[in-house]
């Protein structure tokens, strides 16, 4: 079973790996975006980190929501309101449980993936965010390890994909043979989220 | 790069201040990132707010004051405010007539003003929003994004801005906002890329001799690059693509618009050539704007923004207003 402080280390663990990796994204975001998308979440992500010590919520749910709610209010941008969506509306589907299982914590980041994608309108193969969630939550069931293989392919595979969301649809053709940002950084949540379960 | 800064990670609070110390007309609050005109609320005023990613100054925050904006939401660097600044903007400047966000067609922009919205209606403020869309280089279709907002947003502040100056209602002035937004059409070129704090290099590679056509306004490239071209050929294609899109009747409003480094020397002659083409095709310009208002860093470069004017518009525009960024008739 999973209980708050393995939320607070997934948080954690999540804010640890965007910082190491803020200038790749940055870097991944120049090409076809705007060259923010690393410092934003850096921003953010330390902000989760420090209000998460500091209110030390006890559920797993609500690890999530106050994660998602300081993202929506220090990021900015897409990726403020996607991620917090992401985070917020999984908490939510956790309910106040003290611990849950890896069956419902897969069963809420599904809920959490629809809201974001409801919320930015994309859908599998827009190269986005999407493209690393939807397979990451489908092999979640297998386990932390199968989730994290899962959502780094994703975020390869959308290298070859040109962008119908976001900045990068701007640029039309032009956008292919570059790998997404959102999806990258999509990445690394799920790589801290096996992390945090020690795999 | 050499930037006049102190560290990337205070630049946009710094200027914040900067702008506190030059306009006490203004209420800058550092901390909270608002802007706002200090004698707010205006009793039955619609208050407009706007907002984006700082490095487009003086949009939005040097469009704050009598005539224009009631407030501005300032984001870090090209990226779009928290809906928290646009709460705060609302409750500060709402006198009851209610709220106009003005918001430019970014997928960011557009989350957290919508999410704005929504927490400023449950604190009972009526809120309507306009999305500027007039960048004809990005093909609107349900494949992108739609198109960006970028020079067409001066316009809608300005003439809704005066509108609600003069007491008109919500609904009025937010139809008057819609209506200037649909009437224009900007086109953007890049002479060279821009370099965001954070980043410290260029956002993109422009090697020497080549332009970049219908760039936006945050250093995305656009859609074609081309070998260096003179004032008078960029003119030619800036003009003729926006008019491929659009048909005045009416005089348009004529906005050439520098990106941020290029000189007002450079800028004077290329709206000689905009106004060439202009007459070529027929179409009669009402009046003209030439300077750095919708920039994007350090940019070289510029972009041209027709809007459509009838006599009610044409009015609006030429009303008072009084910003750090445009003044007149005061």
């Amino acid at each position: 079973m999973l209980d708050a402080d393995f939320f607070r280390r997934w948080m954690a663990a999540t804010a640890a790996s965007v910082d190491r990796e803020a200038e790749r994204l940055t870097a991944l975001d120049s090409p076809i975006g705007d060259a923010d998308h690393g410092s934003n979440l850096q921003r953010g992500f330390t902000e989760v980190a420090t209000t998460l010590e500091k209110e030390a919520p006890d559920t797993p749910g609500a690890v999530l929501t106050l994660a998602g709610r300081r993202l929506i209010s220090t990021v900015g941008g897409a990726s403020g309101p996607l991620y917090g969506t992401l985070l917020r509306r999984t908490g939510k589907a956790l309910g106040d449980a003290g611990e849950v299982s890896a069956e419902q914590l897969a069963e809420a980041l599904r809920a959490g993936v629809e809201a974001v994608m409801t919320l930015g309108g994309a859908a599998p193969g827009d190269k986005t965010m999407i493209d690393t969630l939807v397979p990451a939550v489908d092999a979640l069931g297998t386990g932390f390890a199968a989730a994290r293989t899962a959502a780094e392919q994703g975020a390869l595979a959308t290298t070859p994909l040109q962008a119908r969301k976001g900045r990068a649809s701007y640029l039309g053709e032009r956008s292919i043979g570059h790998q997404d940002p959102g999806a990258t950084s999509a990445a690394l949540l799920i790589a801290a989220l096996a992390e945090a379960a020690g795999e | 790069m050499r930037m006049l800064i102190n560290v990337p990670e205070t630049v946009v609070a710094d200027a914040l201040r900067g702008m506190a110390a030059a306009h006490p007309e203004l209420t800058v609050d550092v901390e909270n990132r608002v802007i706002v005109r200090r004698d707010a609320p205006v009793a039955g005023k619609v208050a407009l707010i706007s907002g984006g990613g700082s490095g487009h100054e003086p949009l939005h925050g040097g469009f704050v004051g009598p005539g224009m904006l009631s407030a501005a939401c300032p984001g870090e660097v090209f990226t779009s405010p928290v809906p928290d600044q646009m709460v705060r903007a609302a409750a500060a400047v709402d006198s009851g007539a209610g709220v106009l966000f003005i918001v430019k067609n970014y997928t960011g922009d557009v989350l957290n003003f919508d999410m704005a919205a929504e927490l400023a209606e449950d604190e009972g403020i009526q809120v309507a929003k306009v999305l500027v869309n007039d960048d004809v280089a990005v093909t609107d279709s349900l494949y992108t994004a739609g198109r960006r907002g970028t020079g067409a947003t001066l316009f809608v502040e300005k003439i809704a801005g005066a509108a609600a100056e003069e007491g008109q209602s919500l609904e009025r002035v937010e139809a008057i906002a819609r209506q200037v937004n649909e009437n224009s059409r900007s086109f953007g070129v890049a002479l060279s890329a821009c370099t965001t704090p954070a980043k410290g290099s260029p956002t993109f590679d422009l090697p020497a001799g080549e332009l970049e056509l219908g760039v936006g306004i945050h250093g995305e490239p656009g859609r074609e690059r081309r070998a260096m071209m003179t004032s008078r050929e960029i003119a030619d294609f800036s003009v003729h693509a926006i008019l491929d899109d659009m048909s005045p009747r009416n005089p348009v409003l004529v906005l050439v618009n520098g990106m941020g480094a290029t000189p007002l020397l450079e800028l004077y002659g290329f709206n000689a050539e905009v106004q060439r083409v202009l007459a070529d095709r027929g179409v009669a310009v009402a009046r003209t704007l030439v300077g750095n208002y919708v920039t994007s860093l350090d940019m070289a470069g510029a972009s041209v923004t027709l809007c459509q004017v009838d006599e009610e518009l044409l009015r609006l525009w030429d009303a008072p207003v009084r910003t750090p960024g445009l003044r007149w008739g005061v």
